[in-house]
């Protein structure tokens, strides 16, 4: 009795506050509520129009069979069927999940170790980063081309005519079905990495000295120091710099479409260059239904990804 | 006061829409402008200056007309993407597989009326006025030239291998037997095929399968059959095979697109390789060809009755969602440019003049548009004009005309070449592909598109 009374007392009271501030549009004025709308406008257009209504369009698009010049017709979930029984989506998948996998095994620890031998550098720390930085300035495009002489096959190639040197090779790069990938891999780590190196960089500044000095009078070498200091000050970056490595690698696009266009013979066809394949693959206008399905397939995905693994670190990411 | 306000308001609305009006009236009869398709990107200073000078002899006779030149150059995955964005220019080119498709989803703009009135227009060659005529009889394109696939090999690597540049291959084994030699003698690729996944890999498979007597589908539209695994597309992945593995005489890169293959031919790395057969004029105009080098065979046909050359070509469409005046002053620029210069004297000579003076190719083998005596006659016209070494083109222009020309698959060309690109992908990098089982799963892939009639 005394409990129902209490919700009502409260109820009421907050009805009350509620009359209070009920918001009139010229209360809104004066609160200053057109300025900051006035000030969100810009942000609003530019997400509503490149962001926001691209997805909304997406999710209807997929649900439809258009060449975006004639009417749409509605198709349910006829497209979401035909990539699921397409026999190269399976490739696609398996492609991504190998370029995923070879990027962390080989690209996620590589940042990581260049930011602390930065770090415990004395001298020209800033040239150091500069250098590592340098490959994200120079644009992906140029970048790709330039690799592509590198991994040029004939024994006149760069790599081909260096390793000649000391007796190996030539060796046909991009030219094979089993070299393809480790080669994408391989150039996307030295193009991608710099940008992890400094993000690792400043959170390196944030460990607290005392505990190198802590573990130095413990008698702890540089390898102990990094193991137990520096890894476990680091956890929370190193979580979230893996799920965004996961999920960038989950939509890679850029080199197999530069390098390769998913070849030879499917090696390199990744998610992304299907979605691509679908939508531009046909010259006769591309089947966009088919491409957004897989988009909101691999959206989906992606995001249930995130969430699994933001729930299952939680515990190891707080302090 | 505020009656006042509404009157003052809708007398400036009304204004306006005056102005606006007389605007729009006053722009149809002021200047149109289009934009067209003019060279492929990369392209000399020379050709641009020419096709830039075309471009004022064309705005001084017609007044009321400007054009605005954009930079164009047809590849399927760049083509889809324009088309979706509505970025293709007013006037653009498409090849002959494509128009009918295009015409038919209502992609390209009706030219029925503009086109017959063209005084030159029934004259036409039926069969290629086929290409750009739509399911509803509407003429959505008209050609802008047609070709004969072709081999193009290097008359110096030809020399320098101990071989006879006058006496290109006549059999595929021979092909294979020449390329083995070149890449003996020289060092350099002997035989060179496109094999990107932009389905010019399929692309030149299906030439070579047809030259072997196969074909890669019976029957039209989506009732058609892939027949892609037959015998002779097998032979013919078992030749390049063999070329590839056991000669060693394609060279170490197998990822050659139409544009790659024509910068490594003019750079003399490449013995052989089949395109079509007009593709001289872009050796010249984006890679500087030394005209020495260059030389010009059929295809080698197999002792097969089926056997002939793919033969294909290129169509001008204009833009469907433009307005009737541009879509006049775009026919006008299609006749002008493209088709005036093969059926009038003087326009034929004028063109021929200003190309050769800025040292662009004239006279490379074509096929006719119209029919054989007014494809002979036109290059009488431009005789003194030309600038192609006509005679290292010779055994072409003298086999080519008793080759017979089949053209590309009709049911979805592309979709059907691009199931064929991972298979040639596979031969050329992968020493243990299975050819079979590569050829089972293509015709799978191709025969669900033509089914599904993308």
């Amino acid at each position: 009795m005394n409990a129902i009374s209490e919700v009502e007392v409260e109820g009421a009271a907050l009805a009350r506050r509620r009359h209070r501030v009920r918001l009139t549009p010229l209360r809104w004025f004066r609160g200053g509520g057109l300025s900051t709308f006035l000030f969100m406008l810009p942000l609003l257009l530019v997400f509503g129009a490149f962001s926001w209504y691209p997805i909304v369009r997406t999710g209807v698009m997929a649900f439809q069979h258009t060449n975006l010049v004639q009417a749409p017709a509605w198709v349910g979930w006829q497209n979401f069927s035909a990539v699921v029984h397409d026999p190269q989506t399976p490739i696609a998948v398996k492609n991504t999940a190998y370029f995923a996998l070879l990027a962390l095994v080989f690209g996620y620890p590589i940042p990581l170790a260049a930011a602390v031998l930065m770090s415990e550098v004395r001298k020209r720390r800033g040239l150091y980063s500069a250098l590592a930085y340098l490959p994200v300035v120079i644009p992906p495009v140029v970048a790709v081309l330039l690799w592509k002489t590198f991994y040029d096959a004939s024994s006149n190639g760069v790599f081909n005519t260096i390793l000649g040197w000391i007796g190996l090779g030539p060796y046909p790069w991009l030219q094979s079905p089993h070299w393809a990938m480790p080669s994408l891999v391989l150039e996307s780590t030295w193009a991608n990495a710099g940008a992890t190196v400094i993000i690792y960089l400043a959170a390196l500044t944030g460990v607290n000295s005392e505990l190198y000095e802590a573990a130095a009078v413990d008698g702890a070498g540089v390898w102990r120091k990094v193991w137990n200091v520096t890894l476990p000050q680091l956890r929370g970056v190193l979580l979230v710099t893996m799920i965004l490595q996961i999920i960038g690698t989950a939509q890679v696009f850029l080199e197999p479409y530069l390098f390769t266009s998913g070849g030879p013979a499917n090696a390199t066809l990744t998610v992304l260059l299907q979605i691509y394949n679908y939508a531009f693959g046909n010259s006769l206008g591309g089947n966009y239904g088919k491409a957004t399905a897989l988009s909101l397939m691999l959206a989906g995905f992606l995001t249930v990804f995130s969430f699994i693994y933001l729930r299952a670190t939680r515990s190891w990411s707080q302090e | 006061m505020k009656s006042k306000r509404l009157v003052a308001a809708v007398a400036l609305a009304g204004l306006v829409a005056v102005c606006v009006a007389a605007t729009a009236v006053g722009s149809t009869t002021k200047t149109v402008t289009i934009s067209v398709a003019s060279l492929i990107p990369g392209s000399t200073k020379a050709a641009v200056d020419q096709f830039n000078a075309q471009v004022t002899e064309f705005e001084r006779a017609n007044p009321s007309i400007k054009v605005k030149p954009v930079e164009y150059q047809w590849t399927g995955p760049t083509f889809a993407a324009k088309l979706a964005a509505g970025t293709l220019p007013t006037v653009f080119e498409v090849p002959f597989t494509d128009a009918r498709t295009l015409g038919d989803n209502g992609q390209l703009a009706d030219l029925t009326s503009l086109a017959k009135a063209l005084p030159y227009f029934s004259k036409y060659n039926k069969a290629v006025l086929a290409e750009g005529t739509d399911s509803k009889g509407r003429i959505i394109a008209l050609p802008k030239g047609a070709y004969a696939q072709a081999l193009h090999y290097n008359r110096k690597l030809f020399t320098q291998a101990g071989l006879d540049p006058n006496k290109p291959p006549r059999t595929w084994a021979q092909v294979r037997a020449y390329a083995r030699q070149i890449a003996q003698k020289t060092g350099k690729a002997g035989y060179v095929q496109m094999a990107k996944d932009d389905n010019t890999a399929g692309w030149i498979l299906t030439t070579f399968v047809y030259s072997l007597g196969g074909r890669m589908e019976k029957g039209i539209g989506t009732k058609a059959v892939a027949t892609l695994a037959n015998p002779q597309t097998m032979t013919a992945l078992n030749l390049l095979k063999q070329m590839r593995w056991t000669d060693n005489s394609m060279g170490a890169n197998f990822d050659y697109g139409w544009s790659d293959i024509n910068q490594a031919f003019a750079a003399g790395n490449v013995g052989m390789y089949v395109s079509g057969s007009d593709v001289y004029t872009n050796l010249v105009q984006a890679s500087n060809i030394d005209p020495s080098l260059y030389g010009l065979a059929p295809i080698p046909l197999a002792k097969n009755k089926n056997a002939g050359v793919l033969g294909g070509g290129t169509e001008v469409a204009v833009k469907p969602t433009v307005n009737a005046d541009a879509k006049a002053a775009a026919m006008k620029w299609i006749d002008f440019y493209y088709e005036r210069p093969l059926v009038s004297k003087t326009r034929a000579v004028q063109n021929a003049r200003t190309l050769a003076a800025n040292k662009q190719p004239v006279g490379v083998p074509a096929l006719p548009l119209f029919n054989k005596q007014q494809y002979d006659l036109a290059n009488t016209w431009i005789a003194p004009y030309i600038n192609v070494p006509l005679n290292q083109m010779k055994p072409f222009t003298t086999g080519i005309f008793d080759q017979r020309l089949i053209p590309e698959p009709e049911a979805s060309t592309q979709s059907v070449y691009h199931s064929l690109d991972a298979v040639v992908e596979a031969v050329l990098t992968d020493r243990n592909a299975d050819i079979q089982s590569l050829l089972q799963q293509a015709n799978q892939q191709a025969q669900q598109a033509i089914t599904g009639g993308s």
